[in-house]
């Protein structure tokens, strides 16, 4: 198993959490943990994906003691 | 009645209304403001010597029933940055400039007589030129509610507060919006080019203006209908920022390592869960307020708020990231309700969120305050700025030279003037723009944070160099065309996502004075304006050696992903070869 930091943001934080260390298999992608969490991206569509800071895809695959944050589209200036 | 150029001359206090020049008929906003600049301003004069004119023009879709339509441009040579300014705002004064048929208000010379200062009155028959010894040393609410007590209650109002008399560098000019709060023009220091023509308020007739003119008004409302619906439909314009304001960005640059804190020490504060949007959000939904807010008619994205107090009472409005960046995470105020308690007082006095804050984060290097301390930053912006003690005198002259004043080396700032909210070494599309900007340090001018980190318009990877020069070029000329039209510039976001918007945006233009512009038309419009600045800046002076991220960025590695400005001249010069 591995440990993962997971922090949401914007919409997503309504009816969840801002940042809680959650347990998954192996080989996880940021694709499980998305449905995982049930964030609502059918609403909200996935904006950002962040792992430790650095841009990824869905297909991305987690190691242990990753920084996961997930963002819908959002932006300003 | 066609619409006309008002020319002030503050010398001997008049006036004349003059027919549009053939040249300039086609543009407005940022393009006619940049080319009045550049065809009637001395570049080698001082910015405020009598040599200097400021020009107001609003956007050519402003007064129009176009969304997101009501910026106001304000042009001028720069004190801040010795080179060319365009500082755009909302507020009510597009909209009752273009009514009115004001295609551009240019304002030259300076009084004889420097005694006193002048309130100018325009409407659309005269221009009245009256002194208002009564308004001196007032801050601009006060202003605000004498203006409203002798006008109709939709005048448009612009007004400097005491730093702006003071010619302050930090000192920008107030604009009234469609709640009877503040807009500014911002940055650059203008406010201090309006207090060195002497003017303390410029109110505008709303009484008697008249729709604008529409060619076609059938397709007119057809494009505008595509193009509400694209603002609307839009993630971002449409949801996050009705939600969260502008504010949202904390978190997300945050975690990307590129929220410049502690004076640009580091790309993440640890203040940032305190003073984000979200959080934000939440103290508005509990204490009663609104986080939507428009700054001027026909908004529909409304990112702006207002935001109360514990006890729900009134604390601010127009509670931008930028600001709650510069105070909180770049000087380190973790207290978002005294960054709003700030914020209030400089709508009041008139100075600008990103230079204040930026200098105060100067200065706190210096040792002249603590970081963090926010009622010191209170009682300097409340009593010494006002007063122009020397302290005041410090603060209200900007990051760049509150930096020489200290000895310091760490001064973010690019042709003297501030960075903003998002660091050049761990965003580095955005470093080019402030770079290359003829505007000095301006994130607005060219907002790769979009691509860079946004996933707006692609993405490209923000902490490598590929792509980044070409990304801020496209920017920049896209945006000194948006800029001339009037639009706010948060339609970039459905415009880099949505091929229906940009299209419904020309089509307006066209159908608004029946012409045919086409896309290429425009991006060549962005292109002229851009290449137009530059020069007006080399002739001030400046040369390529302007054109760069300050040298700590090169060799300090910002944390946590220990970037740093990596780019050579001959790769930041080559923005220019278009």
């Amino acid at each position: 198993m591995i440990e993962i930091t997971v922090k949401l943001f914007a919409q997503y934080r309504a009816d969840h959490f801002k940042l809680e260390k959650r347990v998954y298999p192996k080989g996880t992608a940021v694709e499980g943990v998305i449905i995982e969490t049930g964030i609502p991206i059918e609403r909200f569509p996935i904006g950002v994906i962040m792992v430790n800071g650095r841009h990824f895809q869905e297909s991305h695959i987690l190691e242990d003691g990753d920084i996961l944050s997930l963002f819908p589209k959002v932006g300003g200036g | 009645m066609s619409d006309k150029i008002y020319r002030v001359n503050m010398k001997d206090l008049s006036y004349k209304i003059e027919e549009v020049p053939e040249e300039w008929m086609g543009l407005g906003g940022r393009g006619l403001t940049s080319t009045i600049v550049a065809a009637e301003v001395d570049p080698e004069c001082h910015p405020l010597g009598p040599n200097n004119k400021m020009v107001f023009a609003p956007g050519l879709l402003s007064g129009t029933i176009a969304a997101n339509s009501g910026r106001n441009s304000l042009g001028a040579k720069s004190p801040l940055t010795g080179g060319i300014k365009e500082s755009n705002v909302g507020g009510t004064s597009a909209g009752i400039f273009a009514k009115l048929g004001v295609k551009a208000l240019i304002i030259e010379d300076i009084p004889e007589d420097d005694s006193t200062f002048y309130h100018l009155h325009v409407t659309k028959e005269h221009v009245t030129i009256e002194a208002c010894p009564e308004l001196v040393g007032k801050e601009n609410f006060e202003v605000l509610d004498a203006m409203l007590e002798r006008y109709d209650k939709k005048v448009a109002v612009m007004t400097i507060g005491t730093p702006g008399e003071q010619r302050m560098l930090i000192s920008n000019i107030s604009v009234k919006d469609p709640k009877g709060k503040l807009r500014s023009h911002g940055r650059g220091g203008m406010g201090a080019v309006m207090g060195s023509k002497k003017i303390k308020v410029i109110t505008v007739d709303a009484e008697k203006y008249k729709e604008t003119h529409l060619a076609d008004p059938e397709k007119f409302k057809a494009a505008n209908k595509i193009f509400t619906k694209a603002l609307q439909d839009n993630p971002i314009s449409g949801e996050g920022l009705p939600a969260f304001g502008t504010n949202v960005l904390v978190n997300i640059i945050n975690e990307a390592g590129g929220l410049p804190s502690l004076n640009f020490r580091s790309g993440n504060s640890e203040n940032a869960e305190e003073i984000c949007g979200e959080h934000m959000a939440e103290n508005i939904k509990e204490r009663g307020g609104s986080t939507t807010h428009g700054c001027h008619a026909g908004c529909v994205i409304q990112c702006s708020q207002t935001y109360n107090d514990e006890e729900g009472n009134y604390l601010a409005s127009g509670f931008e990231y930028e600001m709650i960046w510069a105070f909180g995470a770049n000087f380190g105020i973790n207290d978002l309700d005294l960054i709003a308690k700030i914020d209030n007082l400089m709508d009041d006095i008139g100075v600008d969120a990103i230079e204040t804050g930026v200098t105060f984060g100067v200065a706190a290097e210096g040792g002249l305050l603590e970081f963090g301390d926010g009622e010191t930053v209170y009682k300097i912006l409340s009593e010494d700025v006002p007063n122009g003690t020397p302290v005041g005198r410090i603060i209200g002259s900007g990051a760049g030279n509150v930096g020489k004043l200290y000895g310091l080396v760490r001064v973010p700032v690019v042709k003297n003037q501030s960075i903003p909210a998002y660091e050049p070494r761990a965003i580095k599309g955005q470093g080019i723009t402030y770079a290359t900007t003829p505007m000095g340090a301006d994130h607005t001018a060219g907002y790769a944070v979009a691509t860079n980190i946004l996933n707006s318009g692609g993405y490209i990877d923000p902490l490598k160099k590929e792509g980044q020069v070409a990304l801020s070029r496209n920017l920049q000329i896209a945006s000194a065309a948006i800029d001339s039209t009037g639009m706010c510039i948060f339609v970039a976001f459905p415009a880099l996502d949505d091929p229906a918007c940009l299209p419904a945006l020309i089509d307006m233009i066209n159908a608004r004075f029946g012409i045919n512009l086409t896309a290429d038309d425009v991006t060549s419009l962005g292109a002229r304006i851009l290449k137009t600045e530059h020069e007006f800046n080399l002739k001030a002076g400046l040369t390529a050696a302007d054109d760069r991220i300050p040298e700590f960025m090169k060799y300090e590695a910002l944390p946590p992903h220990n970037a740093i400005w990596d780019f050579t001249n001959e790769e930041i010069d080559a923005f220019w070869d278009f």
